[in-house]
């Protein structure tokens, strides 16, 4: 991470011809099952997502009366709605002024001291656990709307990255000037000791005094790392480390090789560690797993981007930069600096790469993300490394901001692009996020460094669009912007770089109703790590079937009386008791019927499959519900 | 996969697990600072985290990096600025990324030093474009610059030729850069500072996936 810059585009010579580019080469298959990889990447060109933001606003800002920070001149090379309140944000330092819509801020609690740069977030219970370049803070978020610094743990060594598992804390360590014993003094000479690069594991049973366990080294350090399981197997978790820095000496850890061209080199790999849940001191690197190489010539550094008509070009690529598993549907994805993967992880310990796609669109492909179906990926492009201004006027849509694939017969499809749809001049770029869930939607709420936080529909893939929105201006102290903005039962927690961890709720709006939010808050999990996917589930309450109800009133696809009768049974259902519950029970059975078999007009919003599958959940919902009433 | 590596530090628990907070420091409590020991080794209480958080100083050889690396991001700057009027479609893209990347990577660095009272090079656009005016001499010091000859030989390219040349000239170009970021990394004590190691493991990432690009660009013109 860098410093802070608030300066506005010098100049930007190159005009919006440039906005619609061309998908150089999509997708390529090496591993067997290659059906159809006629050509390699002939996808389709989408065009560029337009820009649709949530208008109208509460209280859209007149252009004409203030000014705002960018304007749309002729370097633009794609355009916004001038109102949008993000653009006439002020600088300022902790309480900088907000702008919101479809969510609010409901708490900050400022950096601790001796604490620097912010990073990644992960949860348990009523803990939230925040990643820092000095070690991580563990706040306690029973009430959200005054979380409580618990304990700092202060532990050297960028950049930070946690995951939570059970009583276990799981850090990322890259740094060269970081110890095994967490002390601050650094580390001297090349080859030492008492050096720290990889995973270290703490114990976190007792929450107020964590103690590491193990620290298990690599050859690059873990930039990122990402937990995967098996379902059934809850004696072990394996982890992922991504490494993307250099190669240490073999003196220092035996085995490290540096050279590119040697078989044994320790570029192109990701290390799969298995920790022994009951036993962290016993976890180990078990594979260095080759999932790069070249399915017929074995060639480790067999993964290359590929040319417009689908040959491979010359320099493979060496590393992933953030893994994220879903182990539900048993693939991960690989966000591998110069390629999106698509990973076979039904055995954890063996990773197996199925697919992977190059997109001449995207600087470097940084996180992954599923939808809950896991039928669609999305990879975001972190062009620019996190330090850099990448959502200026001058900056095209399609660089820096997401690309949505669909996942078919285990092939990655793009659909689309998503990025932040107003111009930021301070450090701007996609970074992480997870799912908001939303029954019946995909929806995802995403951090974008002083781009704030957006939080977007993808249940069209084809049809990205923004719902809602936090930021702050520019950070007068430096050091601003969101690292991670997550959801974790019931809230969006931000972290920011500078300023600590924000909690945020979720407001209604246009395209998100009081139902949809209430019922999304139904989905409680024991902990949340955003790169170790679970799979959404959610009880069958009241509020889910209304949220459906919701929905297909804003799709237009039913009439105003059916959406009106379907309100009030589900109001009288909710509330009978005695004999007139089995009666409220036949009502919701026969009207599910009806609606099962109705004719959907063609919707306003969205696909007609869309509101058909929202239709069949309604339907399954209240079914579920009169199982409850009898 | 031969040669997996059993890598295992924490092998003895001085402690059993789970009652070791009694035993050793005490609860960090509401707000309190932890320090974890090596593994295996009890956490402590401390007293200031301000006074515990490590305070890398940056070097010598980080304050040459980032000068030098100004100097070399401004040639390609100027050459990206050769390409606008004489390129085919997809160099002018590819040269336009470059562009806007290495644009503000110059002011990140020159903020880097600026934050830390060093000499600032100042690039301004008057200086990008006359960046390849440079005798021999200034060009040679830095690994992948063009001498002026190379440049005068791209200014009065068009065409494919000018793709061809381009796309050879900043792959040497961007290879010379991973040299002085490696440089860097083998130079005691350099890299260390949090800032300047990710911004040169940037700069190495993101140029390296432009000379794939590029290579495989070549490749197709050829």
């Amino acid at each position: 991470m860098m410093e802070q810059t608030n300066d506005s585009p010098r100049r930007g010579r190159w005009t919006r011809r440039l906005a619609a580019l061309p998908v150089m080469a999509v997708a390529g298959l090496v591993a067997a099952g290659c059906g159809g990889g006629s050509g390699g990447g002939a996808a389709a060109t989408p065009a560029p997502t337009p820009v649709t933001p949530p208008a109208p606003y509460p209280d859209p800002v007149d252009p004409t009366d203030r000014t705002p920070n960018v304007v749309h001149d002729d370097d633009a090379v794609w355009s916004w709605d001038e109102r949008d309140p993000r653009l006439f944000l002020e600088p300022g330092g902790q309480n900088a002024p907000q702008a919101a819509y479809g969510m609010e801020l409901m708490a900050n609690s400022p950096l601790p001291e001796g604490f620097g740069t912010n990073s990644d977030l992960a949860f348990a219970g009523n803990y939230a656990f925040v990643g820092n370049y000095n070690g991580y803070n563990i706040y306690d978020v029973s009430n959200p709307a005054n979380p409580v610094l618990h304990v700092s743990v202060l532990c050297p060594g960028n950049q930070g990255d946690l995951s939570v598992h059970g009583n276990l804390l799981f850090k990322s360590v890259q740094a060269a000037s970081a110890r095994l014993d967490c002390g601050p003094q650094g580390v001297d000479g090349p080859v030492s000791p008492e050096r720290f690069r990889g995973v270290r594991i703490f114990d976190i049973s007792d929450i107020q005094n964590p103690t590491q366990v193990a620290a298990v080294q690599t050859c690059r350090g873990s930039h990122t790392h990402t937990l995967v399981t098996r379902p059934g197997d809850d004696a072990n978790v394996y982890v992922y480390v991504s490494g993307t820095s250099g190669v240490r000496s073999g003196e220092e850890l035996p085995g490290c090789v540096s050279d590119r061209d040697d078989p044994e080199s320790s570029f192109f790999q990701i290390e799969v560690i298995r920790v022994p849940v009951a036993a962290p001191h016993e976890a180990t690197v078990i594979r260095e797993s080759r999932v790069f190489a070249d399915a017929e010539t074995g060639d480790i550094a067999g993964l290359r981007g590929l040319t417009r008509d689908g040959r491979p070009a010359q320099s493979p690529i060496n590393a992933c930069h953030d893994i994220t598993t879903y182990p539900a549907i048993g693939y991960a994805g690989g966000a591998c600096s110069g390629n999106g993967l698509l990973l076979d992880i039904r055995d954890p310990a063996n990773p197996v790469r199925v697919h992977e796609v190059a997109d001449a669109n995207f600087a470097y492909w940084h996180s992954a993300t599923f939808n809950n179906d896991g039928t669609t990926v999305i990879f975001t492009d972190e062009w620019g490394g996190g330090s850099s201004p990448r959502c200026r006027a001058i900056d095209p849509p399609e660089w820096g901001g997401n690309a949505i694939f669909d996942i078919v017969d285990g092939r990655m499809e793009l659909r689309s692009y998503y990025k932040i749809p107003v111009p930021i001049n301070p450090t701007c770029v996609a970074h992480n996020g997870s799912l908001v869930p939303v029954p019946g939607r995909d929806i995802k709420v995403q951090s974008w460094y002083e781009g704030g936080i957006s939080i977007f529909d993808f249940t069209d893939s084809a049809n990205p669009f923004e719902i809602a929105f936090f930021n702050r201006g520019p950070n007068t102290q430096g050091g601003g912007g969101f690292w991670s903005a997550y959801w974790y039962n019931g809230y969006v927690y931000g972290a920011e770089l500078g300023r600590g961890l924000d909690i945020l709720r979720l407001t209604p709006a246009e395209f998100l109703s009081a139902n949809e939010i209430e019922a999304a808050m139904t989905v409680v999990m024991d902990e949340f790590n955003a790169q170790h996917q679970p799979r959404i589930e959610w009880p069958v309450t009241f509020v889910l079937a209304r949220a459906h109800v919701d929905q297909l009133e804003r799709a237009g696809v039913l009439s105003s009386g059916m959406v009106e009768r379907l309100r009030t049974e589900l109001a009288s259902a909710e509330g009978a008791s005695g004999n007139a519950r089995s009666q409220a029970a036949e009502r919701l059975t026969s009207t599910a019927g009806e609606l099962a078999g109705a004719t959907l007009a063609a919707p306003v919003h969205g696909t007609p499959e869309i509101a058909n599958r929202q239709r069949e959940l309604l339907v399954q919902a209240m079914r579920d519900l009169a199982g409850t009433l009898r | 996969m031969t040669g997996w590596r059993i890598v295992l530090l924490g092998l003895i628990l001085l402690v059993p697990l789970g009652c070791r907070s009694g035993a050793t420091a005490g609860p960090g409590g509401t707000g309190g600072v932890v320090i974890p020991g090596a593994p295996g080794e009890p956490s402590r209480v401390a007293a200031d985290a301000r006074a515990a958080a490590p305070d890398f100083q940056h070097t010598e050889a980080d304050v040459r990096f980032m000068q030098g690396m100004i100097h070399h991001h401004a040639q390609a700057v100027a050459m990206t600025d050769l390409a606008r009027t004489r390129a085919g479609d997809a160099v002018r893209r590819m040269a336009h990324r470059i562009e806007l990347s290495q644009d503000d990577e110059i002011q990140i660095m020159q903020r880097w030093l600026r934050a830390r009272g060093e000499a600032v090079p100042e690039v301004s656009a008057e200086h990008m474009h006359h960046m390849h005016h440079m005798s021999g001499d200034e060009a040679s010091f830095m690994p992948g610059m063009l001498t002026h000859e190379q440049m005068m030989r791209l200014e009065n390219a068009s065409g494919r030729e000018f793709d061809l040349l381009f796309l050879e000239y900043m792959i040497h170009h961007h290879e010379g850069a991973l040299i002085m970021v490696a440089e860097l990394f083998a130079s005691e004590g350099a890299g260390y500072e949090v800032e300047i190691h990710d911004f040169a493991r940037h700069v190495e990432a993101d140029q390296a996936i432009e000379i794939r690009r590029m290579t495989a660009m070549l490749e197709e013109l050829r």
